[in-house]
């Protein structure tokens, strides 16, 4: 990570300490410093808190509707063909109100790239379970934790994997590591989708101390130790790749 | 130029291809398919953009975007389709963006059935999606009106930066007649400064989100603008000046209370006809030349006679107003004409 903050990022105040999207934000940011697509690029952002982001970004932006980000940055591709396009959401946007949209997206290979924070609820709401959640989780709407007999825990990478796409990578924004591979994996997403590869997904698994009711530091460690068990990290699809 | 024999609904995709739209995303559903079938390969030869997508709800936010970008972006669907449609017609009007919406009206509730239908004129007319807003829709009667109206349908969209909807039904749709098609155009998705592109270093990023975020004068802005669009008023006057009951009916509906007029009045009884184009704005005004009228009596393919309670808005209750409504069948001229000598009969007493 560079000491200078990239400029097409204002600010990150809106979200809460400790909290994955600033550090995803700005990754964004540095990313698209890196590949000279600070004046080209498109991004669509999702409701709560994802849509921060428009405020933060100094780039042409989109407040999509909850779970549409994906094609709605699939209409904007297809009419601007020359701007990248970069769509963030959260896992209930990309796995469970979007699912469908997120799928489809996939089998018709659309050539725009696809941010995914999770962070295992529904943040913005307040902290309610997502399919994300994990068997046991306490949440607003399992309160005695997730019952795995009735709400299975998904992982929207797995299902993803069997697509023909460009590329499908998951990382952690936890620890230098973690946000060194996070980095890399949005920068050769965004490379795939300026090659014209087609559909590209990372998904970043991100703490919400505010909702997991844990401190920053606990919080991340509920990341790297708990949620890595049923989010495996890596690099899956790399179309071309050496992968 | 020679006519061209089209079908209803393939006259409005070719009528939207010559209004220089480029973009479409749609699915299937009957009554209005030939709209997205036809758009499959003619997309094509002018090089423009066609996806089928997996939803109405992935094929209204597909063009929310596209519109953002600066194309002239079109969908349609009819029915439970259209429901699905309104989720992206409410965020269009919030971003202020234009865009035109094709509803090939079918019949009944719910899943309904695939016969020609006009009850979908109140989720039409008042802001079919959740919030506070309305669009101007616009009821073609004729193949040649849905050849007429797409460029209307987009010059009226950018006019107010707003989305329109175009409320056909089955028979229009399905119906075959000889069509002058307009010129083919081109459209600039540079017309616009607000469509996304990028932005350059020093300039302000363009953000399309709900207009309440981004502007001060937000209710203000928005009283404005519906009251700007209240003046797109339009309809067509058939013998209504001197009726003693005037009938009152778009689309498919329109055409057989024409036909009763020319039948009533054959026989010396003064029928007249007011027929909305654009379904909202209601055309008030057209009621002002009715100087002789005793009743008036809405035609509409639907069981509770939705456009009724804007007739006797527009009229202000001054004359009574009554419906004659048909569910599957289209209304027949003969019990028109019945329905409307016995409310002037009721009216005489």
């Amino acid at each position: 990570m560079k000491l200078k903050a990239p400029e097409c990022v204002f600010s990150s105040a809106g979200f809460c300490p400790g909290c994955g999207h600033g550090l995803a934000s700005r990754l964004v940011g540095e990313t698209a410093e890196e590949l000279n697509i600070v004046e080209k690029l498109v991004t669509v952002v999702d409701v709560a808190c994802c849509s921060f982001n428009i405020d933060y970004w100094n780039f042409d932006t989109i407040m999509a509707a909850h779970g549409r980000d994906i094609p709605t940055a699939v209409g904007v591709k297809h009419v601007r063909p020359g701007c990248p396009v970069l769509a963030y959401m959260g896992d209930g946007a990309a796995y469970s109100i979007g699912m469908a949209e997120t799928i489809h997206a996939a089998l018709r290979n659309d050539p725009v790239t696809v941010i995914v924070i999770n962070n295992s609820v529904f943040g913005m709401t307040g902290g309610q379970m997502a399919p994300t959640t994990l068997p046991g989780e306490r949440t607003a709407t399992s309160p005695k934790g997730k019952d795995p007999a009735r709400y299975g825990t998904l992982s929207g990478v797995e299902l993803l994997k069997g697509m023909d796409i460009a590329y499908l990578a998951r990382a952690e924004l936890v620890g230098v590591g973690g946000m060194a591979k996070a980095k890399r994996y949005i920068k050769k997403a965004l490379e795939h989708q300026l090659n014209g590869d087609g559909f590209s997904l990372v998904e970043l698994l991100s703490p919400c101390p505010t909702n997991l009711n844990l401190p920053p530091v606990k919080a991340k460690q509920f990341v790297h130790e708990e949620m890595t068990k049923y989010f495996p990290l890596g690099e899956f699809i790399d179309k071309g790749g050496d992968k | 130029m020679a006519k061209e024999l089209m079908k209803g609904n393939e006259a409005l995709a070719e009528a939207a291809i010559r209004a220089g739209c480029r973009f479409y995303s749609g699915y299937p559903i009957t009554p209005q398919t030939e709209i997205l079938e036809y758009l499959s390969w003619r997309m094509d030869e002018v090089g423009g953009t066609f996806v089928q997508t997996e939803s109405e709800l992935a094929g209204i936010n597909m063009l929310l975007g596209a519109a953002a970008a600066g194309a002239r972006a079109l969908t349609s669907s009819a029915g439970p389709g259209f429901s699905l449609n309104q989720e992206g017609i409410s965020y269009l009007v919030a971003a202020d963006l234009p865009a035109v919406i094709i509803d090939v009206m079918r019949i009944g509730t719910g899943l309904g059935d695939i016969a020609q239908g006009q009850g979908d004129y109140w989720q039409l007319t008042r802001g079919g999606g959740h919030g506070d807003y309305r669009t101007i829709v616009l009821a073609p009667a004729s193949v040649q009106e849905n050849c007429d109206m797409m460029e209307t349908a987009f010059d009226l969209a950018e006019k107010y930066r707003h989305p329109v909807l175009i409320a056909s039904d089955a028979a229009i749709g399905q119906m075959a007649e000889g069509v002058n098609l307009p010129e083919l155009r081109e459209h600039n998705i540079d017309s616009f400064d607000w469509a996304v592109r990028g932005c350059r270093h020093g300039d302000a990023p363009r953000k399309i989100q709900n207009t309440y975020y981004t502007r001060p004068d937000y209710v203000e802005y928005l009283r404005d603008k519906y009251a700007a669009m209240d003046s797109e008023q339009r309809w067509e006057s058939y013998m209504a000046d001197d009726a003693d009951v005037v009938l009152v009916a778009y689309g498919i509906s329109s055409r057989v209370a024409k036909e009763a007029v020319n039948e009533a009045r054959a026989e010396g009884f003064r029928l007249g006809l007011i027929r909305p184009i654009t379904l909202w704005p209601f055309p008030n005004r057209a009621f002002e030349e009715c100087k002789n009228a005793k009743a008036y009596m809405t035609v509409e393919i639907n069981i509770l006679g939705q456009m009724a309670d804007d007739v006797r808005l527009a009229v202000r209750d001054t004359r009574p107003v009554d419906f004659y409504g048909t569910f599957f069948g289209l209304p027949e001229s003969d019990v028109i004409v019945e329905k409307a000598k016995a409310m002037l009969e009721k009216e005489g007493k």
